[in-house]
């Protein structure tokens, strides 16, 4: 562990006259989870495209070391080149699957295109990991041939994993990856995720409103208002002691179950 | 006997809570906290509830974080051993700190969905590089020194008693042999058996050389594992 996964220095991201995203710096290293939290409109899906090259930030940058390549600025590498690190390195697992998914072809191809963009070509060797990341992620095996408009909502965000972590990524960007499904499925879907973290030493940095998710699945927190990180640190850290004021409102609304 | 150095140092320690929703109100709770801890020692803090004693336990685990003052712990392999500062310590030389050197017992298991009692046990053990198959025996020769019956091991401790949940997390909170201990009444609702064996395991642990501070209001558990007393008083009470 000698440098940082990700580097944001100073991203600040303007939508007109309205600042969406203000100045945010942070390190990631590996094997950490980091968690963005905070309110609808604060800023922090913003950021998170931002850092995942998907949104251009109007000041600031993000660094990202790559596996062969030393250290890249994410913004300014070519269009393919970006392309192809979101398809090795990085995942992107999105709030409704269907933004992460192909619709119409079956869960086997879903999972066998991310091989297939990195060079994979033996229908029987794809298959059989599109087999293996089924069973991973919970899905029966004789729904392989499936599409995933027969599936169910939970089904649809697993799969969207599997998909994303078929190909082996060192980083994973969330996007209320558990966010419009039911309690029970969610629970089941956030045990999968920190399973599936631990076991292949993932970086992460996801988004999501419900701390109760943030506790569970993440090291470290961001919390974010009106497009400002108005605190960090540990996730327990700023849960059980919270110091800014809007975080002790964030933690003193949490229903007591 | 030979006199250990301290692994753990704590000087100068304040640590107040400022609730803005109270108007900013300021509760001053820790004020010049200095102690030492050695291998083989265990410092019991006491003093009248509500004095801070929980708050420097969740401070030393760098789970609340003092406004000044110094944490240091003592951490890393052999050569690479060296003190390590707490206060203000980026996330993940706590979380190594954490995963390596300290281990927290507290009153409540934050329980994980799904997840086997076994499971849960062996996960510290994991993480630090053990056989899933060495883990998990571990987890049961622990689980079964408990009193944890062995119908219960494969399900997720959810649905348990509180007594039996606290010796699942007593259970996963040794079971990596970390060199300092903190614990948070370990024996708060268990009964006689259970305690005497949560007491055998931690007296264990503190003669093989873990450097232990704890909340031990059963003045009997107390006693069976103290090896001196640091009084906690309050900044508002105190003279």
């Amino acid at each position: 562990m000698t440098a940082p996964l990700l580097s944001a220095h100073g991203i600040t991201k303007r939508f007109g006259s309205r600042i969406a995203c203000r100045s945010v710096s942070f390190e990631l290293w590996p094997g950490e989870v980091l968690g963005i939290v905070g309110e609808s409109g604060s800023g922090k899906t913003t950021l998170l495209n931002c850092l995942a090259g998907r949104l251009a930030p109007d000041e600031g940058s993000v660094t990202y070391e790559t596996v062969s390549a030393g250290t890249v600025d994410v913004h300014r590498l070519s269009e393919a080149r970006r392309r192809l690190l979101t398809r090795t390195e990085w995942g992107f697992v999105n709030q409704d699957a269907r933004e992460g998914l192909r619709m119409g072809v079956s869960a086997g191809a879903n999972i066998g295109e991310r091989l297939m963009a990195i060079g994979a070509r033996h229908y029987g060797d794809i298959r059989q990991s599109a087999s293996d990341w089924l069973g991973r992620v919970e899905i029966d095996l004789d729904r392989l041939d499936d599409r995933p408009t027969t599936y169910s909502g939970g089904m649809r965000q697993r799969l969207q994993i599997a998909r994303n972590l078929v190909s082996n990524p060192r980083l994973v960007f969330m996007d209320e990856p558990t966010g419009g499904l039911d309690v029970s499925v969610q629970a089941r879907l956030l045990d999968l995720l920190r399973g599936l973290v631990d076991r292949f030493h993932l970086s992460a940095v996801l988004v999501t409103h419900d701390l109760g998710v943030a506790r569970l699945l993440t090291h470290r927190l961001m919390v974010m208002q009106g497009g400002s990180v108005v605190e960090d640190g540990l996730t327990d850290q700023v849960l059980d002691d919270p110091q800014h004021a809007y975080t002790q409102m964030l933690v003193a609304s949490i229903l007591p179950v | 006997m030979k006199i250990m150095s301290p692994v753990l140092r704590v000087a100068g320690l304040a640590k107040s809570f400022f609730m803005h929703a109270q108007g900013g109100l300021e509760l001053s709770v820790l004020r010049d906290v200095e102690l030492d801890v050695a291998p083989g020692e265990c410092l019991a803090l006491v003093g009248p509830s509500g004095a801070g004693k929980s708050t420097l336990l969740r401070s030393l685990y760098g789970n609340y974080r003092p406004q000044r003052g110094s944490i240091r712990v003592r951490h890393g392999d052999g050569d690479e051993e060296k003190w390590v500062e707490l206060v203000n310590a980026e996330p993940r030389i706590t979380l190594d700190v954490r995963r390596h050197t300290m281990g927290f017992v507290s009153q409540f298991l934050r329980v994980i969905p799904r997840v086997a009692t076994v499971d849960v046990v062996a996960e510290p053990m994991l993480r630090l590089g053990a056989s899933l198959e060495e883990a998990r025996q571990r987890a049961e020769f622990l689980l079964s020194v408990l009193g944890i019956p062995e119908r219960l091991w494969s399900l997720p401790p959810a649905t348990f008693s509180g007594g039996e949940q606290q010796r699942v997390n007593i259970a996963r909170s040794l079971i990596a042999d970390y060199p300092v201990l903190l614990l948070d009444e370990p024996t708060a609702s268990l009964d006689t058996a259970n305690r005497d064996g949560v007491i055998d395991l931690i007296r264990e642990r503190r003669n093989a050389g873990a450097a232990i501070v704890g909340i031990f209001h059963d003045v009997a558990v107390r006693e069976a594992l103290a090896t001196r007393l640091y009084t906690v008083e309050s900044p508002g009470v105190a003279a």
